[in-house]
Order: C-alpha cells, then sequence, then structure tokens
C-alpha cells in the first residue's frame, strides 16, 4: 500500500522541485501505471517509494512504514516488502540466472532447502526454466527482465514496483513482459509500473495516475493514457 | 549458514575480480617493502652510529701518589658510581708499558722506567652526548688526576645521530602516509567498478552488515598476502643487498644487523599494516556506496 499527502521534493543541489503536491493511494492488490513524459518526476515518485530520497514535505508512507521519518538501518526491512524492477535489469554479471535470484533470498537469511525449492518455482513463473546455469550475458533483453521480475518477485514482497521495465525492450517482448506483471497481480501482488509507452498503457485496462512538470494531473481507473 | 555464506563470498570475490586484486596485493607489497626497507636502513645506520660511539671511549689517570696497584684498583668502585658510566676497565701502568711498547718502537722505551706511566681506567659511557657532564664528574673523584675525553668527536657523532634520526623518521612517516594513501585509493579503485553490485543488494533489502563482511573477509585475505609476500620479498632482498655489501671492500668495514633479528616484529608490522589497510581499506571505500 502506498499513500502520499502533499508531497513535495526538492532537490537541493540544483534547486529543482520534482514533485509539488502530489497525493495519491494506492491499495493493496491494485495494478497501477504511474505514466508522465520524460522529467515529469516519475522516477522520483519512485525513489520515494524505495526509500533512495526523501520528501522535502508531506507525507508518504508504503507498506505502513513512514518513508519521512523511517531510520536509514530500517530501510533493509522496508525493502524487502518491495520488488524492484529497473530497466537496464541491473543482474549481477559474474552469477548467472540462478545465483542472481537466489542471492534475493541470501540477502533476507534465507535457509538453503528453501532456496532450492523456490528459486525453481519462480525461474518456471517467468518462463526461465533450463536457463539457470546461463550468464547474463547469455540472455537476450527480455530474458534478462524475465530474470530482474524473478529476482524482485522470489521473497514474495507485498509490492512490485518497475521502473521503465520494457524501457528496452521490442513491442513484442515488452507485451509478454506485462502479462507476466499482470498474472503477478492477479496472485495478489499490487504492481506499480512507471513507463511512459502510451500504447502498452493503452492495451490494458488498468488505473493509470498521470505526473506532469511534478504535479499529479490524473488518476484514471479505467485506463487510458492520453499525454503526449 | 549466512556468515558461511559472506565468508565464502569475499573469497569467491578475490577470484572473480582478479585483476583488481591482484592489483591490491601488489600495491600493498610494494608500499610495504619501500617502508619496510627504509625503516630497516635507518636501524642499521643507527646501530652503525652506535658502535663507533662505543669505540669513543674516556681515560681516566689515577694520580701519580697513588703507587700500589690495589689502591689505584679500590677507584673502580667510584668511578663506575658515576651515572653514565656503562663499564670501567683498570689497566696498570705495567699493562700501559706494555701496550706502549707493542704500538710503537721498544727502543724508544729504553732505560725508561714503568713509573713513568699512570695507572688508568678505559671507560665507556651509556650515551655519549652527556660525555662533558661524565668528564666532570669523574674529574671530581678523589685520586683521579686528569680525565682525557674527545669531547670534539662525541659532540659531531651525537650531531649525526640526531640528524639521521631526525631525516629517517620523517621519511618514514611520509612513506607511511603516501603508502596509505595509494594504498587506501587502490583498494578505492577495486571497488569502483563494484558500485553497482552494492546498489543492487541496497535494493534488495541487503543490511550494510551484510554488503560489508564479504568486503572484510576480501580485504582481510588479500592484506595478510599483501603482508606475507612483502616479509617474504624483504627478507631475500635484505639478505642480496646485505651480503652484497658485506662482500664488497668498504662493506667489510661495516657490521649489517642480521634480518633474523628483526624477523619477527617486521612480519608482525608487515601484517598488521596489511590486514588494517585490506580490511578498513575495503570497508572505507564502499562506505559512500551505502548511503542508498
Amino acid at each position: 500500500m502506498v499513500f502520499m499527502q502533499n508531497v513535495r521534493k526538492v532537490y537541493e543541489s540544483s534547486n529543482t522541485v520534482a514533485l509539488d503536491n502530489v497525493s495519491l493511494t494506492i491499495e493493496d492488490g491494485e495494478f497501477v501505471f504511474l505514466v508522465g513524459p520524460s522529467g515529469s518526476g516519475k522516477t522520483t515518485l519512485m525513489k520515494l517509494i524505495t526509500g533512495e530520497v526523501r520528501p522535502t514535505s508531506g507525507k508518504v508512507v508504503v507498506n505502513d512504514f513512514d518513508m519521512g521519518t523511517i531510520k536509514r538501518r530500517k530501510l533493509p526491512k522496508m525493502r524487502r516488502t518491495l520488488g524492484v524492477v529497473f530497466q537496464d535489469y541491473r543482474l549481477i554479471e559474474n552469477m548467472n540466472v540462478y545465483d542472481n535470484v537466489a542471492f534475493a533470498m541470501r540477502v533476507v537469511g534465507a535457509p538453503n532447502s528453501e532456496i532450492r525449492t523456490r528459486v525453481p518455482y519462480i525461474l518456471e513463473l517467468v518462463g526461465l526454466e533450463g536457463r539457470e546455469k546461463r550468464m547474463p550475458g547469455e540472455l537476450s533483453g527480455g530474458e534478462q527482465q524475465r530474470v530482474g521480475i524473478a529476482r524482485a518477485l522470489v521473497n514474495s514482497p507485498r509490492m512490485i514496483v518497475a521502473d521503465e521495465p520494457t524501457g528496452n525492450l521490442d513491442p513484442a517482448r515488452s507485451l509478454e513482459l506485462m502479462l507476466l506483471l499482470e498474472k503477478i497481480n492477479e496472485m495478489g501482488t499490487t504492481v506499480v509500473v512507471v513507463t511512459h509507452e502510451k500504447e502498452l498503457v493503452n492495451a490494458f485496462s488498468k488505473r493509470v495516475i498521470t505526473i506532469d512538470c511534478g504535479e499529479k494531473t490524473g488518476d484514471s481507473s479505467e485506463g487510458g493514457y492520453y499525454g503526449i | 549458514m549466512r556468515l558461511g555464506y559472506l565468508i565464502r563470498e569475499g573469497f569467491r570475490s578475490i577470484t572473480t575480480h582478479g585483476f583488481m586484486s591482484f592489483a591490491t596485493v601488489a600495491v600493498i607489497v610494494a608500499c610495504l617493502i619501500i617502508m619496510g626497507s627504509v625503516s630497516l636502513l635507518s636501524l642499521n645506520i643507527d646501530r652503525l652510529i652506535k658502535d663507533l660511539e662505543a669505540q669513543n671511549e674516556i681515560v681516566v689517570f689515577v694520580d701519580e701518589s697513588i703507587g700500589d696497584e690495589n689502591a689505584a684498583r679500590d677507584l673502580q668502585r667510584n668511578i663506575e658510581a658515576v651515572d653514565n658510566v656503562a663499564s670501567a676497565e683498570f689497566v696498570s701502568r705495567t699493562q700501559a708499558m706494555d701496550s706502549f711498547m707493542g704500538k710503537y718502537d721498544a727502543s724508544l722505551m729504553e732505560g725508561i722506567d714503568e713509573d713513568v706511566f699512570r695507572h688508568r681506567f678505559i671507560i665507556h659511557l651509556n650515551d655519549i652526548a652527556y660525555m662533558s657532564q661524565t668528564k666532570t664528574e669523574l674529574e671530581a673523584i678523589r685520586g683521579v688526576a686528569k680525565v682525557n675525553a674527545h669531547l670534539d668527536y662525541a659532540q659531531n657523532f651525537v650531531m649525526i645521530r640526531n640528524v639521521v634520526s631526525v631525516v629517517s623518521l620523517v621519511l618514514i612517516v611520509m612513506l607511511v602516509f603516501v603508502s596509505f594513501f595509494i594504498m587506501s585509493n587502490t583498494i578505492k579503485l577495486a571497488t569502483f567498478g563494484r558500485r553497482e553490485e552494492i546498489a543492487i543488494m541496497k535494493m534488495v533489502g541487503a543490511t550494510n552488515g551484510f554488503i560489508r563482511l564479504p568486503f572484510v573477509v576480501e580485504g582481510l585475505v588479500l592484506g595478510m598476502m599483501g603482508g606475507s609476500i612483502a616479509f617474504v620479498a624483504e627478507w631475500g632482498l635484505y639478505n642480496l643487498i646485505s651480503g652484497r655489501l658485506v662482500g664488497s671492500i668498504t662493506g667489510s668495514l661495516l657490521d649489517v644487523i642480521p634480518f633474523r633479528e628483526y624477523a619477527l616484529p617486521v612480519f608482525v608490522i608487515y601484517m598488521g599494516v596489511g590486514i588494517l589497510v585490506g580490511a578498513f581499506g575495503g570497508v572505507n571505500a564502499i562506505k559512500n556506496y551505502l548511503k542508498v
């Protein structure tokens, strides 16, 4: 669950107002597209959710953690309730597919026996069975992003936050990936997808929150992205 | 299980980042050898000066009125009671004459009685810097006629010793700073390529301790490797150079300290510096990447 009230974020080094007076609520189990042109403030909004930046003013609550006051040492605990998917996949190059996913479980101290059963299950779920021993460099972009999703999913997070997950993929692979995220959402995980791909958003009838020039300019529960 | 995994990760990282591991160890080895060599050279110079100082003796002549050898010997207790006196060796007038005749032409002494020589004491000092003060104290002893001391030599030695000590200290301190700077920057460079890996760890919920521990293990292992290699290399280098020096003409005048005399402290210091630089350098280098 994400709750934002009158959120303002100013980057003091450049004196840039990235977000201004943004209020929104994302309930557990929702699938939400967060859309807007480049430089609109989408990524800042995502960084507020992941705890990479703190709000200048206003309230941000993510999965019951108050992100404005959360202590640095509590951030790992908060991040374990999230699964983050990046545009550039961010896989560890010297680890194979299995280890890239298992690594996320090792971080939370999962026992080996659980890792051995959970990782193959998740890899099968994202369609990567038989690819366990491959290194990231040996996979296509779509496959690498599936590894990223598997890693985000493996610890059963309450919410998946995907930042432009299809940014480096062709339309067919983008659609496949979005269907995978939809499937994950149907299994009960909240999904927030940050994107600026109009066609992709319009292909799904999901809630769309529009951000432009740091302000929330739209919130449509029926879907549809009509921006530029 | 988790601790074992993190330790294994530390070791695994050494091989997966092979080139940077090699560079880190190489820099630690080079810096330790440079620091160690200068320190050992300084110790040898210090020892050489002390040896030369020890040869600089004071001669205390016993008053002619004390002709009896036993009575003259009795002065030894008073002489040795003076603070800075390390040793006092009694030389009778007979021994003094024999020594003189041994050094010079015996015909010079024909018809001359041993009574022209005085009983005397050859004194070695603990610290020649206080030679003048000691000379005064010896002259004050009843029964002492005269004290011969080369004060000008002593002053020169003290000056040389002080200059060498200051120069060595400044050089070593500078080298220590430069070496720590180079070593910590090499480790920073080695960890720079892994900031992405650290960022991913942070995003999947890794604690700082979880991220640090493999770096600590890796740093410890690399530091110990660097320290051990530097120790063995220093030993070989020292023996090679000292062997050549002693074998040469000028070297025959030098008494080089055997490496084994300093082997243990050198080993402990090298390992200590290696571990300190490796482990703390690694943790310090990733400090900024943990602020995500």
